[in-house]
């Protein structure tokens, strides 16, 4: 009894001693943020750790881009995905906490427009016509193709997009509508993207948007509905397009943050500058976009250089291109 | 005449009175019929779309961004560590309580509010105690987001359970046990030690086991105290690895669950994914049926030894 007793103390007492000193210290890479980026980073970091043969270890979690940086600014993380720039009270919070952070575009996202594949009247659409669908004067209006424009069917119009707490959305709607988050409500809203090509597949009257990679792998259930961009043209999305510039404005950078001060620990710099020298391989193979390779060696620069701040303002933009944001100098 | 007439009447009444129990019968075996229909179909589907995928590379492989590749030995590792916790945590606390409730409370308002608080607390929605880890656990006692913090968090979500669980299976002990016990000059802890405990343990240990079986599933709590979407390496073995890791080490390394790295496969847009996904769903269902099967088979060995 009296040994029991004398156990359940010693370990009583090693959970409070460990728990005192903290965790385990073994090389660790902390990361966590939006799930848009997550296919990017999760690829390099399984990578990386066969790379370094288990030395390093790396940890991916989804809280969102925005959840993703309220810990990054707490100091939790050493690297926050996100799909959107940081944001002004995201800035103020890292401000508040002393955390410099460097601001690294790692690849495109181009957001897909998709309708139903028997879908025999739309050939394009202009970013004038998904405005008339999409702003929030539409709710209960604009209920049929031809409302949008004449020259389509009086069949249902049925809208599907992602959830408001998508930076995929904010985007969308800023480039389309000209505010982020001003969108109509009355459409059929989900987190999964999965949920959104269900819906389009099964809805001649369809029309969605989402990322590139979920059009992608499900070109057999939906067609991308070419963009008309600021030259007049009518471009598909494509990895092509994107790269080339053509496909805009619903082509946009994604971003990794890192902690400046993480950026001194040997593990953290080493899975950046791996991440900057493969990265762009492995968004095309998650089936995203990636960066040209001047610009991943600019990026390069910024970090071992130590630029630390965003380009932009603490508000996203519309059609900049990554080669110029990586001239900026950075704010914090 | 007039009594054929008695006992025709007496056996429309016991034909009407059988219809009705026939009725009621058939009208039983549907409402169990729409919970086992569904578990089944439910299963079934999850067994045909993910049994192609499942082969020793799946439990022993990191998660991947190649669906071939990708397995699920984190999320188990991370699922079994975690219900460890979980059990040595709420095993102790919850039985204690429940054999103070029922065997030295007095009887009073403030026992009365206890046990209304401790019902109520079973229907709390799981994403509540998730909250209020995090704060506890990961922030104020510093354990972060590891294992330890969400045993913890799961041992209290199923504390109800097991804390109720115990005091109906010592309110099945007969009331002259305790008279025997303490007509022989047994204290109150004697009497509980020897054969309170002893007797019950068999309807604990099925409690207990219901409410690992509800906690293994449990994802909304998890995400909220930090579990981690990809994770390709195991929390540390004691004493190995350089520098070598303590004893419990493990208990605050980052970890992933088996709901979590599913969910993760749901929401991704390859089709594979979505078939490892059911891979990974069909083996959760297997380990919580394993956890019942141990339940009955517990049950039934405890039982046997008993007789009063």
């Amino acid at each position: 009894m009296n040994v029991r007793v004398k156990m359940i103390a010693a370990l009583v007492a090693a959970v409070g001693a460990t728990a005192a000193t903290g965790a385990y210290a073994q090389a660790l890479v902390k990361i966590d943020g939006s799930s848009t980026v997550f296919p990017i980073t999760e690829a390099v970091a399984e990578d990386f750790q066969k790379a370094k043969k288990g030395a390093v270890r790396v940890t991916v979690g989804i809280s969102g881009t925005g959840g993703g940086l309220k810990k990054f600014c707490r100091g939790e993380t050493d690297i926050a995905n996100a799909s959107r720039p940081i944001l002004d009270k995201e800035m103020a919070d890292c401000r508040a906490a002393g955390i410099k952070y460097i601001e690294l575009p790692i690849a495109f996202d181009a957001l897909t427009v998709v309708m139903n594949p028997k879908n025999t009247f739309l050939k394009q659409i202009t970013v004038a016509e998904l405005k008339t669908m999409w702003e929030p004067g539409a709710q209960g209006k604009v209920t049929k193709w031809n409302q949008v424009n004449p020259a389509w069917s009086d069949q249902n119009l049925k809208l599907y997009g992602p959830g408001a707490d998508s930076g995929t959305f904010d985007y969308f709607t800023e480039a389309v509508v000209g505010k982020a988050k001003s969108s109509r409500g009355d459409f059929t809203a989900s987190e999964d993207d999965n949920v959104l090509v269900q819906g389009v597949s099964r809805d001649v009257g369809g029309l969605g948007y989402f990322g590139f990679a979920y059009f992608f792998e499900n070109k057999d259930k939906l067609k991308a509905v070419p963009v008309v961009n600021k030259k007049g043209v009518a471009v598909t999305p494509s990895i092509e397009a994107v790269m080339d510039g053509s496909y805009e404005p619903l082509s946009r950078p994604i971003f990794i943050y890192v902690s400046a001060k993480s950026a001194d620990k040997p593990e953290v710099k080493e899975f950046v500058e791996y991440y900057l020298k493969h990265g762009g391989k492995l968004a095309k193979e998650v089936k995203y976009v990636p960066l040209t390779d001047a610009d991943y060696k600019h990026a390069l620069d910024n970090f071992s250089k130590k630029k630390t701040g965003t380009a932009f303002g603490g508000h996203s933009e519309v059609g900049v291109k990554v080669a110029d944001l990586l001239k900026r100098d950075p704010k914090e | 005449m007039m009594q054929t007439q008695d006992i025709q009447a007496i056996r429309d009444i016991i034909r009407r009175a059988k219809r009705w129990d026939a009725f009621f019968g058939v009208l039983g075996i549907l409402a169990l019929m729409v919970g086992v229909l569904t578990f089944m179909t439910l299963f079934v589907d999850m067994a045909i779309q993910g049994m192609g995928r499942i082969d020793a590379n799946f439990f022993t492989n990191f998660p991947s961004r190649r669906a071939e590749h990708a397995g699920i030995l984190s999320a188990w590792v991370g699922t079994l560590l975690v219900m460890l916790v979980t059990g040595l945590a709420a095993v102790p606390l919850g039985v204690a309580a429940g054999v103070y409730l029922e065997e030295y409370a007095p009887k009073n308002w403030l026992t009365d509010v206890i046990e209304i608080n401790i019902t109520n607390l079973a229907g709390v929605p799981s994403i509540v105690y998730g909250l209020l880890a995090l704060g506890l656990f990961v922030y104020q006692f510093g354990f972060g987001q590891s294992i330890l913090s969400a045993g913890l968090t799961l041992a209290l979500l199923i504390l109800p359970v097991v804390i109720v669980a115990t005091r109906e299976a010592i309110r099945a002990i007969p009331q002259i046990i305790r008279e025997g016990s303490y007509a022989c000059g047994a204290t109150t802890w004697q009497t509980v030690k020897d054969h309170i405990l002893p007797y019950s343990s068999a309807g604990i240990l099925t409690g207990v086991i219901i409410g690992m079986a509800r906690a293994i599933g449990e994802t909304a709590p998890i995400i909220t105290i930090g579990a981690l979407t990809f994770i390709a390496f195991l929390p540390p073995l004691p004493f190995t690895g350089v520098p070598p890791a303590g004893l419990l080490d493990w208990l605050f390394a980052p970890f992933t669950v088996m709901p979590i790295q599913m969910f993760n496969w749901t929401s991704r847009p390859e089709a594979a994914f979505q078939t490892n996904a059911a891979a990974a769903g069909f083996i959760l269902v297997l380990m919580t049926l394993a956890m019942n099967g141990t339940a009955i088979w517990l049950r039934y060995r405890l039982r046997k030894n008993i007789t009063w």
